[in-house]
Protein backbone atom coordinates (compact mmCIF):
# COMPACT_ATOMS: atom_id res chain seq x y z
CA UNK A 1 0.00 0.00 0.00
CA UNK A 2 2.71 2.39 0.81
CA UNK A 3 4.33 1.69 -2.55
CA UNK A 4 1.00 2.63 -4.63
CA UNK A 5 0.93 5.81 -2.55
CA UNK A 6 4.39 6.56 -3.29
CA UNK A 7 3.94 5.38 -7.12
CA UNK A 8 0.24 6.53 -8.00
CA UNK A 9 -1.39 8.70 -5.57
CA UNK A 10 2.10 11.14 -5.83
CA UNK A 11 1.85 11.01 -9.85
CA UNK A 12 -1.66 12.40 -10.12
CA UNK A 13 -1.00 15.94 -10.40
CA UNK A 14 1.52 15.55 -13.00
CA UNK A 15 0.05 13.26 -15.01
CA UNK A 16 -3.69 15.37 -14.34
CA UNK A 17 -2.48 18.29 -15.59
CA UNK A 18 -0.67 16.70 -18.89
CA UNK A 19 -4.02 14.44 -19.82
CA UNK A 20 -5.77 18.02 -19.63
CA UNK A 21 -3.48 19.46 -21.70
CA UNK A 22 -3.34 17.16 -24.19
CA UNK A 23 -7.00 16.63 -24.04
CA UNK A 24 -7.22 20.44 -25.07
CA UNK A 25 -4.22 20.71 -27.80
CA UNK A 26 -5.69 17.77 -29.39
CA UNK A 27 -9.36 18.86 -29.84
CA UNK A 28 -7.83 22.74 -30.63
CA UNK A 29 -5.33 20.97 -33.41
CA UNK A 30 -8.01 18.76 -35.13
CA UNK A 31 -10.87 20.93 -35.11
CA UNK A 32 -9.79 23.82 -38.34
CA UNK A 33 -9.71 20.27 -40.20
CA UNK A 34 -12.14 17.80 -38.93
CA UNK A 35 -14.38 21.81 -39.53
CA UNK A 36 -13.12 22.14 -43.51
CA UNK A 37 -14.22 18.58 -44.00
CA UNK A 38 -17.56 19.20 -42.04
CA UNK A 39 -17.19 16.70 -39.40
CA UNK A 40 -17.02 19.09 -36.70
CA UNK A 41 -19.65 17.10 -34.97
CA UNK A 42 -17.57 14.03 -34.85
CA UNK A 43 -14.56 15.80 -33.07
CA UNK A 44 -16.08 14.16 -29.77
CA UNK A 45 -15.82 10.55 -31.37
CA UNK A 46 -12.44 11.44 -32.36
CA UNK A 47 -11.11 12.49 -29.50
CA UNK A 48 -12.71 10.17 -27.05
CA UNK A 49 -11.31 6.72 -29.65
CA UNK A 50 -7.36 8.70 -29.70
CA UNK A 51 -7.92 9.67 -25.85
CA UNK A 52 -8.64 5.66 -24.66
CA UNK A 53 -7.22 3.99 -27.47
CA UNK A 54 -3.51 5.87 -27.64
CA UNK A 55 -3.07 9.01 -25.60
CA UNK A 56 -4.21 8.51 -23.00
CA UNK A 57 -2.33 4.84 -21.81
CA UNK A 58 0.92 6.02 -23.99
CA UNK A 59 1.19 9.37 -21.90
CA UNK A 60 0.76 8.26 -18.92
CA UNK A 61 2.98 5.23 -19.13
CA UNK A 62 6.04 7.43 -20.64
CA UNK A 63 5.60 10.24 -17.84
CA UNK A 64 6.06 6.71 -15.41
CA UNK A 65 8.94 5.81 -16.63
CA UNK A 66 9.87 8.96 -16.38
CA UNK A 67 9.01 10.15 -13.09
CA UNK A 68 8.27 6.47 -11.39
CA UNK A 69 11.07 4.38 -13.24
CA UNK A 70 14.17 6.97 -12.50
CA UNK A 71 12.45 7.39 -8.76
CA UNK A 72 12.56 3.43 -8.15
CA UNK A 73 16.07 3.30 -10.25
CA UNK A 74 17.65 6.03 -7.72
CA UNK A 75 16.53 5.17 -4.87
CA UNK A 76 17.19 1.33 -5.08
CA UNK A 77 21.10 2.22 -6.26
CA UNK A 78 21.29 4.63 -4.25
CA UNK A 79 20.11 1.79 -1.47
CA UNK A 80 23.12 -0.60 -2.74
CA UNK A 81 25.39 2.10 -2.98
CA UNK A 82 25.15 2.87 0.67
CA UNK A 83 24.80 -1.36 2.27
CA UNK A 84 21.06 -0.64 3.14
CA UNK A 85 20.45 -3.36 0.84
CA UNK A 86 23.18 -5.73 2.89
CA UNK A 87 21.78 -4.27 5.94
CA UNK A 88 18.33 -5.69 5.20
CA UNK A 89 19.60 -9.41 4.19
CA UNK A 90 21.55 -9.43 7.31
CA UNK A 91 18.51 -8.67 9.03
CA UNK A 92 16.98 -11.52 7.25
CA UNK A 93 14.46 -10.04 4.72
CA UNK A 94 14.96 -10.83 1.48
CA UNK A 95 15.43 -8.11 -0.53
CA UNK A 96 14.48 -9.05 -3.40
CA UNK A 97 10.13 -9.60 -1.80
CA UNK A 98 10.89 -6.34 0.17
CA UNK A 99 12.06 -4.06 -2.35
CA UNK A 100 11.35 -5.40 -5.84
CA UNK A 101 8.01 -7.48 -5.89
CA UNK A 102 6.34 -4.87 -3.57
CA UNK A 103 7.47 -1.45 -6.37
CA UNK A 104 6.41 -4.05 -9.25
CA UNK A 105 3.57 -4.64 -8.00
CA UNK A 106 2.51 -0.91 -7.37
CA UNK A 107 3.60 -0.27 -10.78
CA UNK A 108 1.40 -3.04 -12.36
CA UNK A 109 -1.53 -2.04 -10.43
CA UNK A 110 -1.17 2.03 -10.31
CA UNK A 111 -0.23 2.26 -13.97
CA UNK A 112 -3.82 1.33 -15.06
CA UNK A 113 -5.61 3.48 -12.46
CA UNK A 114 -3.38 6.09 -13.54
CA UNK A 115 -4.18 5.63 -16.71
CA UNK A 116 -8.26 5.76 -16.46
CA UNK A 117 -7.60 9.03 -14.57
CA UNK A 118 -5.78 10.29 -17.42
CA UNK A 119 -8.71 9.04 -20.00
CA UNK A 120 -11.17 10.59 -17.64
CA UNK A 121 -9.23 14.09 -17.49
CA UNK A 122 -7.83 14.17 -20.91
CA UNK A 123 -11.47 13.96 -22.03
CA UNK A 124 -12.74 16.85 -20.01
CA UNK A 125 -9.80 18.67 -21.55
CA UNK A 126 -10.81 17.72 -24.70
CA UNK A 127 -14.27 19.26 -23.92
CA UNK A 128 -12.84 22.39 -22.55
CA UNK A 129 -11.16 22.45 -25.93
CA UNK A 130 -14.35 22.14 -27.79
CA UNK A 131 -16.27 25.30 -25.89
CA UNK A 132 -13.23 27.63 -26.39
CA UNK A 133 -14.51 28.11 -30.33
CA UNK A 134 -18.13 26.18 -30.32
CA UNK A 135 -20.70 25.99 -27.90
CA UNK A 136 -20.95 22.37 -26.94
CA UNK A 137 -23.77 20.91 -24.25
CA UNK A 138 -21.93 19.34 -22.00
CA UNK A 139 -24.98 16.40 -22.31
CA UNK A 140 -24.26 16.19 -26.00
CA UNK A 141 -20.55 15.84 -25.68
CA UNK A 142 -20.79 12.58 -23.34
CA UNK A 143 -23.19 10.70 -25.01
CA UNK A 144 -21.36 11.09 -28.14
CA UNK A 145 -18.40 9.91 -26.42
CA UNK A 146 -20.35 6.76 -24.71
CA UNK A 147 -21.76 6.15 -28.58
CA UNK A 148 -17.89 6.01 -30.04
CA UNK A 149 -16.38 3.85 -27.51
CA UNK A 150 -16.75 0.41 -27.44
CA UNK A 151 -15.53 -2.84 -25.45
CA UNK A 152 -13.17 -3.44 -28.16
CA UNK A 153 -11.59 0.07 -28.00
CA UNK A 154 -11.48 0.09 -24.19
CA UNK A 155 -10.37 -3.72 -23.98
CA UNK A 156 -7.03 -3.70 -25.03
CA UNK A 157 -5.72 -0.15 -24.31
CA UNK A 158 -6.60 -1.10 -20.47
CA UNK A 159 -5.04 -4.71 -20.94
CA UNK A 160 -1.70 -3.06 -22.02
CA UNK A 161 -1.16 -0.33 -19.37
CA UNK A 162 -0.77 -3.67 -16.89
CA UNK A 163 2.28 -4.68 -19.34
CA UNK A 164 3.35 -1.05 -19.35
CA UNK A 165 3.72 -1.01 -15.48
CA UNK A 166 4.95 -4.07 -15.27
CA UNK A 167 7.66 -3.13 -17.64
CA UNK A 168 8.39 0.48 -15.86
CA UNK A 169 8.50 -1.13 -12.26
CA UNK A 170 11.04 -4.41 -13.54
CA UNK A 171 13.10 -2.17 -15.39
CA UNK A 172 13.75 0.68 -12.98
CA UNK A 173 14.29 -2.03 -9.98
CA UNK A 174 16.85 -4.12 -12.70
CA UNK A 175 18.89 -0.93 -12.81
CA UNK A 176 18.52 0.17 -9.55
CA UNK A 177 19.10 -3.39 -8.05
CA UNK A 178 22.02 -4.08 -10.67
CA UNK A 179 23.92 -0.75 -10.52
CA UNK A 180 27.15 -0.43 -10.20
CA UNK A 181 29.18 1.01 -6.89
CA UNK A 182 29.29 4.54 -6.42
CA UNK A 183 27.05 7.97 -7.03
CA UNK A 184 27.65 8.02 -10.95
CA UNK A 185 26.74 4.65 -11.66
CA UNK A 186 23.04 5.45 -9.85
CA UNK A 187 22.99 8.13 -11.80
CA UNK A 188 23.64 6.13 -14.68
CA UNK A 189 21.07 3.25 -13.92
CA UNK A 190 18.32 6.06 -13.41
CA UNK A 191 19.08 7.62 -17.06
CA UNK A 192 19.29 4.00 -17.99
CA UNK A 193 16.02 2.95 -16.64
CA UNK A 194 14.30 5.98 -18.44
CA UNK A 195 15.55 5.14 -21.70
CA UNK A 196 14.63 1.36 -21.67
CA UNK A 197 11.42 1.39 -20.08
CA UNK A 198 10.78 4.37 -22.64
CA UNK A 199 11.38 1.82 -25.28
CA UNK A 200 9.98 -1.19 -23.72
CA UNK A 201 6.49 0.98 -23.32
CA UNK A 202 6.59 1.69 -26.99
CA UNK A 203 7.34 -1.50 -27.92
CA UNK A 204 4.81 -3.32 -26.12
CA UNK A 205 2.40 -0.72 -27.51
CA UNK A 206 3.13 -2.03 -31.21
CA UNK A 207 2.59 -5.50 -30.11
CA UNK A 208 -0.35 -4.67 -28.50
CA UNK A 209 -2.13 -2.71 -31.43
CA UNK A 210 -0.67 -5.66 -34.14
CA UNK A 211 -2.36 -8.03 -31.53
CA UNK A 212 -5.17 -5.96 -31.48
CA UNK A 213 -5.51 -5.70 -35.27
CA UNK A 214 -4.76 -9.53 -36.09
CA UNK A 215 -8.01 -9.95 -34.17
CA UNK A 216 -9.52 -7.64 -36.11
CA UNK A 217 -10.66 -5.11 -33.26
CA UNK A 218 -9.16 -2.30 -35.46
CA UNK B 1 38.69 20.39 27.87
CA UNK B 2 38.54 16.68 26.45
CA UNK B 3 36.32 13.95 28.28
CA UNK B 4 38.22 11.66 30.38
CA UNK B 5 37.22 8.15 28.92
CA UNK B 6 37.51 5.12 31.23
CA UNK B 7 37.26 1.75 29.25
CA UNK B 8 36.72 -1.36 30.30
CA UNK B 9 39.11 -3.91 30.51
CA UNK B 10 39.04 -6.72 27.78
CA UNK B 11 37.06 -9.80 29.00
CA UNK B 12 38.86 -12.49 29.59
CA UNK B 13 37.81 -15.12 27.11
CA UNK B 14 35.04 -17.28 28.28
CA UNK B 15 36.34 -20.85 27.10
CA UNK B 16 38.25 -22.10 23.81
CA UNK B 17 34.71 -23.31 22.47
CA UNK B 18 35.00 -22.08 18.88
CA UNK B 19 32.27 -20.11 17.16
CA UNK B 20 33.14 -19.30 13.69
CA UNK B 21 35.77 -21.76 12.11
CA UNK B 22 37.39 -20.65 9.11
CA UNK B 23 39.45 -23.36 6.95
CA UNK B 24 40.96 -22.73 3.40
CA UNK B 25 38.78 -20.17 2.33
CA UNK B 26 39.49 -18.58 -0.80
CA UNK B 27 37.64 -15.57 -2.49
CA UNK B 28 38.87 -14.07 -5.77
CA UNK B 29 37.11 -11.33 -7.97
CA UNK B 30 38.46 -11.85 -11.42
CA UNK B 31 42.40 -12.02 -11.61
CA UNK B 32 42.27 -9.87 -8.02
CA UNK B 33 42.75 -12.80 -5.05
CA UNK B 34 41.77 -11.38 -1.84
CA UNK B 35 41.49 -14.38 0.24
CA UNK B 36 43.94 -16.85 -1.26
CA UNK B 37 44.08 -19.76 1.85
CA UNK B 38 42.78 -18.23 5.07
CA UNK B 39 42.02 -20.37 7.94
CA UNK B 40 41.39 -18.88 11.59
CA UNK B 41 38.99 -20.00 14.47
CA UNK B 42 37.37 -17.48 16.79
CA UNK B 43 36.40 -18.82 19.96
CA UNK B 44 33.63 -17.61 22.28
CA UNK B 45 33.98 -14.69 23.78
CA UNK B 46 36.50 -13.48 22.11
CA UNK B 47 37.39 -9.60 20.94
CA UNK B 48 39.34 -10.23 17.50
CA UNK B 49 40.69 -7.61 15.62
CA UNK B 50 41.61 -7.72 11.88
CA UNK B 51 44.10 -5.64 10.68
CA UNK B 52 45.33 -5.30 7.14
CA UNK B 53 45.78 -2.84 4.17
CA UNK B 54 43.17 -1.63 2.58
CA UNK B 55 41.43 -3.23 0.31
CA UNK B 56 43.52 -6.70 1.55
CA UNK B 57 40.02 -8.24 2.47
CA UNK B 58 38.63 -7.99 5.36
CA UNK B 59 35.75 -6.51 4.55
CA UNK B 60 35.22 -9.22 2.28
CA UNK B 61 35.91 -11.77 5.18
CA UNK B 62 33.09 -10.63 6.92
CA UNK B 63 30.96 -10.37 4.53
CA UNK B 64 31.41 -14.51 3.70
CA UNK B 65 31.02 -15.37 7.64
CA UNK B 66 27.17 -13.47 6.92
CA UNK B 67 26.93 -15.01 3.95
CA UNK B 68 26.60 -11.57 2.16
CA UNK B 69 29.75 -12.98 0.06
CA UNK B 70 29.89 -16.56 -1.41
CA UNK B 71 33.79 -17.98 -1.03
CA UNK B 72 34.99 -19.81 -4.15
CA UNK B 73 36.50 -22.28 -1.82
CA UNK B 74 37.22 -23.60 1.58
CA UNK B 75 35.08 -23.99 4.82
CA UNK B 76 33.21 -21.61 6.54
CA UNK B 77 31.07 -22.49 10.03
CA UNK B 78 29.82 -20.70 12.13
CA UNK B 79 27.77 -22.35 15.30
CA UNK B 80 29.32 -25.51 13.86
CA UNK B 81 27.03 -25.28 10.86
CA UNK B 82 28.40 -24.40 7.08
CA UNK B 83 26.52 -21.28 6.80
CA UNK B 84 26.68 -21.94 2.51
CA UNK B 85 24.87 -24.95 3.39
CA UNK B 86 22.08 -23.65 4.97
CA UNK B 87 18.34 -23.51 3.64
CA UNK B 88 16.96 -19.66 3.43
CA UNK B 89 15.14 -19.57 6.48
CA UNK B 90 18.12 -21.43 8.67
CA UNK B 91 20.47 -18.48 7.08
CA UNK B 92 17.90 -16.03 8.39
CA UNK B 93 17.97 -17.68 11.99
CA UNK B 94 21.73 -18.02 11.81
CA UNK B 95 21.66 -14.18 11.09
CA UNK B 96 19.55 -13.19 14.29
CA UNK B 97 22.61 -14.70 16.34
CA UNK B 98 24.99 -12.48 14.48
CA UNK B 99 24.85 -8.49 14.54
CA UNK B 100 26.60 -6.62 11.35
CA UNK B 101 27.98 -2.61 12.07
CA UNK B 102 28.36 -1.38 8.18
CA UNK B 103 31.42 0.81 7.48
CA UNK B 104 28.34 3.48 6.44
CA UNK B 105 26.34 2.42 9.05
CA UNK B 106 23.76 1.25 6.23
CA UNK B 107 20.80 2.84 8.04
CA UNK B 108 17.47 2.54 6.35
CA UNK B 109 17.30 6.57 5.24
CA UNK B 110 13.48 6.62 4.27
CA UNK B 111 12.85 5.58 8.09
CA UNK B 112 13.00 7.10 11.35
CA UNK B 113 15.52 5.73 14.12
CA UNK B 114 12.52 4.00 16.25
CA UNK B 115 11.92 2.32 12.95
CA UNK B 116 15.23 1.71 11.81
CA UNK B 117 15.56 -0.45 15.02
CA UNK B 118 12.26 -1.74 14.66
CA UNK B 119 13.18 -3.11 11.52
CA UNK B 120 15.12 -6.33 12.25
CA UNK B 121 12.70 -7.30 15.63
CA UNK B 122 9.84 -7.48 12.85
CA UNK B 123 11.31 -9.19 10.42
CA UNK B 124 12.51 -12.06 12.97
CA UNK B 125 9.20 -12.01 15.16
CA UNK B 126 10.36 -15.82 15.14
CA UNK B 127 13.18 -15.15 17.72
CA UNK B 128 12.37 -15.13 21.70
CA UNK B 129 12.84 -11.50 23.43
CA UNK B 130 11.79 -10.43 26.16
CA UNK B 131 9.67 -6.84 25.92
CA UNK B 132 7.62 -4.85 23.89
CA UNK B 133 8.96 -3.48 20.42
CA UNK B 134 9.30 0.17 22.25
CA UNK B 135 10.83 -0.81 25.13
CA UNK B 136 13.32 -2.98 23.12
CA UNK B 137 14.44 -0.39 20.75
CA UNK B 138 14.48 2.82 23.84
CA UNK B 139 16.65 -0.29 25.43
CA UNK B 140 19.18 -0.49 22.77
CA UNK B 141 19.07 3.53 22.14
CA UNK B 142 19.72 4.03 26.26
CA UNK B 143 22.80 0.93 25.65
CA UNK B 144 24.21 3.75 23.11
CA UNK B 145 23.10 6.96 24.85
CA UNK B 146 20.92 8.80 22.29
CA UNK B 147 17.12 7.96 23.64
CA UNK B 148 16.43 11.44 22.35
CA UNK B 149 17.35 10.53 18.96
CA UNK B 150 14.47 7.85 18.57
CA UNK B 151 11.94 10.36 16.14
CA UNK B 152 15.23 11.85 14.15
CA UNK B 153 15.80 10.79 10.29
CA UNK B 154 19.24 9.35 9.56
CA UNK B 155 19.95 12.40 7.74
CA UNK B 156 19.33 14.37 10.97
CA UNK B 157 22.41 12.47 13.06
CA UNK B 158 25.46 13.20 13.12
CA UNK B 159 28.68 10.59 11.56
CA UNK B 160 28.74 9.17 15.28
CA UNK B 161 25.26 9.06 15.90
CA UNK B 162 24.73 7.16 12.70
CA UNK B 163 27.25 4.79 13.62
CA UNK B 164 25.75 4.60 17.56
CA UNK B 165 22.12 3.74 15.43
CA UNK B 166 24.12 1.31 13.34
CA UNK B 167 25.54 -0.25 16.47
CA UNK B 168 22.00 -0.10 18.62
CA UNK B 169 19.96 -2.13 15.64
CA UNK B 170 23.32 -4.85 15.58
CA UNK B 171 22.56 -5.55 18.91
CA UNK B 172 18.88 -5.37 18.93
CA UNK B 173 18.28 -8.62 18.56
CA UNK B 174 20.95 -10.00 21.35
CA UNK B 175 23.46 -11.17 19.30
CA UNK B 176 26.15 -13.62 19.91
CA UNK B 177 28.62 -12.90 17.51
CA UNK B 178 29.03 -8.60 16.89
CA UNK B 179 31.09 -7.83 13.34
CA UNK B 180 31.65 -4.57 12.81
CA UNK B 181 33.89 -3.23 10.05
CA UNK B 182 35.75 0.09 10.69
CA UNK B 183 33.73 1.11 13.40
CA UNK B 184 35.87 4.01 13.63
CA UNK B 185 36.39 5.10 10.43
CA UNK B 186 36.04 8.77 9.70
CA UNK B 187 34.93 10.14 13.49
CA UNK B 188 36.86 11.98 15.35
CA UNK B 189 39.46 10.81 18.53
CA UNK B 190 36.89 11.79 21.03
CA UNK B 191 34.03 9.95 19.52
CA UNK B 192 36.08 7.44 18.61
CA UNK B 193 37.10 6.43 21.54
CA UNK B 194 33.19 7.18 22.94
CA UNK B 195 32.52 4.02 20.02
CA UNK B 196 35.46 2.01 21.34
CA UNK B 197 33.93 2.35 25.28
CA UNK B 198 30.62 1.19 23.64
CA UNK B 199 32.03 -1.39 22.29
CA UNK B 200 33.40 -2.49 25.05
CA UNK B 201 30.55 -2.13 27.48
CA UNK B 202 28.52 -4.21 24.93
CA UNK B 203 30.44 -6.71 25.08
CA UNK B 204 30.38 -6.71 28.84
CA UNK B 205 26.99 -6.51 28.92
CA UNK B 206 26.11 -9.35 26.43
CA UNK B 207 29.33 -11.21 26.71
CA UNK B 208 29.62 -11.41 22.73
CA UNK B 209 31.81 -12.38 20.29
CA UNK B 210 33.02 -9.91 18.37
CA UNK B 211 35.15 -9.66 15.11
CA UNK B 212 36.15 -5.88 14.61
CA UNK B 213 38.05 -4.74 11.17
CA UNK B 214 40.20 -1.38 11.91
CA UNK B 215 42.86 0.29 11.40
CA UNK B 216 42.77 1.82 14.40
CA UNK B 217 45.65 1.26 16.55
CA UNK B 218 44.00 2.23 19.36
CA UNK B 219 40.80 0.64 19.22
CA UNK B 220 42.50 -2.52 18.65
CA UNK B 221 44.68 -1.95 21.80
CA UNK B 222 41.71 -1.06 23.77
CA UNK B 223 39.80 -3.97 22.48
CA UNK B 224 41.69 -7.30 21.32
CA UNK B 225 42.19 -10.40 22.43
CA UNK B 226 43.73 -11.46 19.87
CA UNK B 227 44.95 -9.10 16.55
CA UNK B 228 45.01 -11.06 13.02
CA UNK B 229 47.16 -9.03 10.48
CA UNK B 230 45.76 -10.62 7.15
CA UNK B 231 47.93 -9.54 4.15
CA UNK B 232 48.32 -11.45 0.85
CA UNK B 233 44.77 -13.30 1.20
CA UNK B 234 46.48 -15.16 4.30
CA UNK B 235 46.70 -14.99 7.99
CA UNK B 236 50.24 -13.16 7.70
CA UNK B 237 50.92 -12.81 11.34
CA UNK B 238 48.57 -13.27 14.26
CA UNK B 239 49.05 -12.72 18.61
CA UNK B 240 48.15 -9.86 21.00
CA UNK B 241 48.51 -6.31 20.27
CA UNK B 242 52.27 -6.43 22.59
CA UNK B 243 53.14 -9.58 20.83
CA UNK B 244 52.25 -7.53 17.49
CA UNK B 245 53.65 -4.26 18.37
CA UNK B 246 56.89 -5.55 18.95
CA UNK B 247 57.06 -8.02 16.54
CA UNK B 248 60.37 -7.49 14.30
CA UNK B 249 58.85 -8.16 10.75
CA UNK B 250 59.19 -4.87 8.68
CA UNK B 251 55.11 -4.63 7.15
CA UNK B 252 54.36 -5.27 10.77
CA UNK B 253 56.68 -2.73 12.13
CA UNK B 254 55.92 -0.37 9.30
CA UNK B 255 51.72 -0.79 9.40
CA UNK B 256 52.25 -0.19 12.97
CA UNK B 257 54.38 2.83 12.61
CA UNK B 258 57.53 1.90 14.52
Amino acid sequence: MNQCYEIGIKSFVLVGITAFILGLVLVMQSRPTMMEFGAGSFLPAMSSISIVREIGPLVTALICAGKIGSGISAELGSMKVTEQIDAMEVSGTNPFKYLVATRIIATTLMIPILTVYADFISLIGAFTGSNIKDDVNLHFYVNRVFEALHFTDIGPSFTKTFFFGFTIGLVGCTKGYNSKKGTEGVGKAANISVVVAMVGVIIIDMVVTQITSMLGYL
Amino acid sequence: MATEINIAPVQEIADNQPVIEIEHLQKAFGSNVVLRDFSLTINKGENLVVMGRSGIGKTILIKCIIGLVKPDGGNLRVFGKDIFKLNHQDLDDMRTRIGFVFQSSALYDSMTVRQNLEFPLRRHRRKKISGTLDELVREALRNVGLENAIDLMPSELSGGMRKRIGIARSVILKPEIILYDEPTTGLDPITSEEITRLIMDLQQKYKTTSIIITHDIALARETANRIVFLSDGIVYKQGTYDELIHDEDMEIKHFFKR
